[in-house]
């Protein structure tokens, strides 16, 4: 039992990362349409700038809470910059164009993100040490300890409160209302006053701005990374939000957790062989028999 | 136009072969590892020891007087881009390949070497399968066998935790699994059994769930075939869990980039190695050239620079460069290297003296290793 939970506790904060990527990806799906194949490597530029942030802090005598502020904010500021740059450089130019010619400008853009930053930082994993180490410790009688630490807690409820924010973000404010109208039909949007560009330019912003707090959360908890971090978390974080239904926020969420708890559990109890192999069937099984994800809005067959 | 667009390009073909042609007057020999990915670091160490080589064979004058050129591959550890470029290098024209470094890159890349007629010394591929299964008589190593290194292993496990829950993982690589189900054997010789047998996947950030298991089978000692990156991570997340596990693992873990990553977490880990080379009265100068440059020759850095060691020893003495020459020459001396008198057996690998064994334990303590 107590077993179980520890594994609970495990599979929900791996659940949360991705959740927390995954979120991205599907808030650009639905604005534009597009799979947005570089979000996991603008995740990846976040934790790098959070991880540089952090050595630069810890240089200094500024209190702990204070660090945490500057980084996020700093690494917020950049990756949004970076998001804001690929939009403009590689998917705005094609927005006219047939659909695969921006999922193919993605693809490319994933691969000189990851190779950009591999010859500017270098190849080896950057590691910093542990910053925030404390922990709860529950069942302390039983001779199987529960160890749940105050980053585990934290990681999650931020995911949350993440996901809750941009749900009202997109269904109750005026930003929302324009991002939603740009999903149904651009040229409808923007004949009615919609600054189309603008619209899609603050999506991007924001989605790179959560990776990047899914970026500094990964320094935070795992302390390592490099530069090929972005294309394995993508993966799992689009197969989330597929699983949950692409373009639904809670989907999004629901799908990480699902994809985390199957990988942990998997190899809790089975083998961590074969976890990929259950969490991408579970995948299949699931699209079977609901074709646009747990969440997804079916379809409108237009005639 | 297009005629004349034809003709430009055939000149400029012509040209750029005789300009080939021109510079055959130096022999290339290459270096070949994971110059990039999460094992560039032992990609370095390679190309440091080949660098210093390269620098100090050319100060004397070459090699039977010609000089050599040093060409650098990378494979990322990758077994498709080792085939590449082995490809690439017996492209370029080399007669001899100090690398590669992962098993899982050197076993294919031999295949390639062997069909071309070149040399093949890994100085660091520990896989007992890159020399016995061998498609020439063209390969060789300067490093020590996963089979010796998985007997010392497991011996020590067996003596020194009898009664303990000893678990064994591997990263399902060539190197990972191999070593691992070395250790595993004689472990059982010994009279030890494993509790726990498991794989796990490399490049990954989260090994939440395998700790736990590793907590819930109450296991003492962790025994982990696989690369240093992988190990790190697992130590700090054991720390996390509140675990006291003696990590025990091969020779991937020696490289100060393993404690970067632990940090405390990593205290006390223990890994096999050969004797520090560096400590050897044949490596004192060679040695201090290096600190002079401002590198530190750890891990795998002298043993590339022995497997060039070796070339030079082989071809001068063959008074060629020709592998053919070479190959036989290599058979049938005894070579003076950085990292000691090495001889060839039959298969290609070093022959063991019992003064020297190939395999000792070091230890990681308060940020660096030291022999047990």
């Amino acid at each position: 039992m107590e077993y179980f939970l520890q594994q609970l506790v495990n599979g929900i904060t791996l659940g949360s990362i991705y959740g927390l990527i995954a979120i991205g990806y599907t808030m650009v799906y639905g604005i534009i349409g597009m799979i947005n194949f570089a979000h996991g490597d603008i995740f990846m530029i976040g934790a790098f700038i959070a991880i540089i942030s952090f050595l630069i802090f810890g240089l200094t005598s500024i209190a702990l809470p204070f660090i945490l502020l500057f980084v996020l904010l700093i690494s917020m500021l950049f990756t949004a910059c970076y998001g804001w740059t690929v939009e403009k450089l590689a998917y705005k130019p094609l927005r006219g164009s047939f659909r695969l010619a921006p999922l193919i400008s993605a693809l490319g853009m994933s691969i000189v993100l990851q190779n950009f930053v591999q010859v500017a930082q270098g190849a080896r994993t950057k590691a910093i040490h542990p910053i925030i180490t404390g922990k709860f410790e529950f069942f302390k009688e039983s001779d199987f300890v529960v160890i749940v630490s105050h980053l585990q807690i934290f990681m999650v409820l931020l995911t949350i409160a993440l996901m809750a924010g941009f749900t009202f973000l997109i269904t109750k404010t005026d930003l929302g209302r324009a991002q939603r109208a740009c999903e149904q039909d651009k040229t409808m949007a923007s004949l009615l006053g919609i600054n189309v560009d603008r619209t899609i330019s603050v999506t991007f912003i924001i989605g790179s701005s959560l990776a990047s707090v899914a970026g500094m959360m990964f320094v935070l908890y795992y302390g390592v990374i490099d530069f090929y971090i972005g294309f394995l978390a993508g993966i799992k974080a689009f197969t989330a939000a597929v699983l949950g239904g692409i373009g639904s926020l809670p989907g999004a969420m629901l799908g990480g957790l699902i994809i985390g708890l199957i990988e942990v559990m998997w190899s809790g109890y089975i083998s961590s062989e074969y976890k990929d192999v259950a969490a991408f069937s579970v995948l299949i099984v699931t699209l079977i028999f609901f074709p646009t994800g747990l969440l997804g809005k079916p379809e409108i067959e237009k005639v | 136009m297009l005629k004349n667009l034809k003709k430009s390009i055939s000149l400029i073909a012509a040209f750029l072969m005789i300009g080939t042609m021109s510079v055959k007057a130096e022999v290339v020999v290459a270096s070949a590892g994971p110059m990039t990915g999460d094992l560039a670091v032992f990609g370095e160490q390679l190309k440091y020891g080949a660098e210093m080589w390269e620098k100090d064979v050319n100060a004397k004058g070459g090699i039977n007087g010609e000089k050599v050129k040093l060409v650098i591959g990378d494979d990322a550890c990758d077994p498709k881009q080792a085939v590449a470029i082995a490809n690439k290098l017996v492209g370029m024209g080399a007669v001899y390949v100090a690398g590669h470094f992962c098993s899982s890159s050197s076993i294919p890349a031999s295949a390639v070497y062997s069909e071309a007629g070149i040399i093949q010394v890994t100085p660091a591929s520990t896989n007992p399968n890159y020399t016995d299964k061998a498609k020439s008589d063209h390969i060789f190593r300067v490093c020590g066998r996963d089979d010796q290194q998985g007997e010392v292993a497991g011996k020590f496990i067996a003596d020194n935790y009898k009664g303990k829950k000893v678990a064994v993982i591997h990263d399902k690589t060539a190197y990972g699994k191999g070593l691992a189900d070395e250790t595993r054997k004689n472990m059982k010789k010994n009279g030890l059994k494993a509790a726990l047998y498991e794989a796990y996947t490399a490049g990954e950030k989260d090994y939440s769930a395998l700790v736990s298991k590793l907590k819930s089978k109450k296991i003492d000692v962790l025994y982990i075939g696989g690369y240093h990156a992988e190990a790190g991570l697992m130590a700090r997340q054991m720390k996390d869990q509140s675990m006291n596990v003696q990590i025990i693992s091969g020779d991937a873990l020696v490289t100060q980039e393993y404690w970067n990553i632990t940090g405390d977490a990593g205290e006390g880990t223990l890994m096999t190695f050969g004797p520090d080379p560096r400590g050897k009265a044949s490596a004192r100068a060679v040695v201090k050239r290096f600190e002079d440059a401002g590198l530190n020759p750890e891990g795998y850095v002298l043993y590339s620079y022995a497997a060039l060691q070796v070339f030079e020893q082989a071809a001068t003495k063959a008074k060629s460069t020709k592998p053919n020459d070479v190959k036989k020459a290599m058979r049938s001396t005894e070579f003076d290297t950085v990292i000691g008198k090495i001889n060839f057996n039959k298969k290609g690998d070093v022959i063991a003296t019992s003064k020297d064994p190939l395999y000792i334990f070091y230890k990681f303590s308060k940020g660096s290793y030291a022999p047990l």
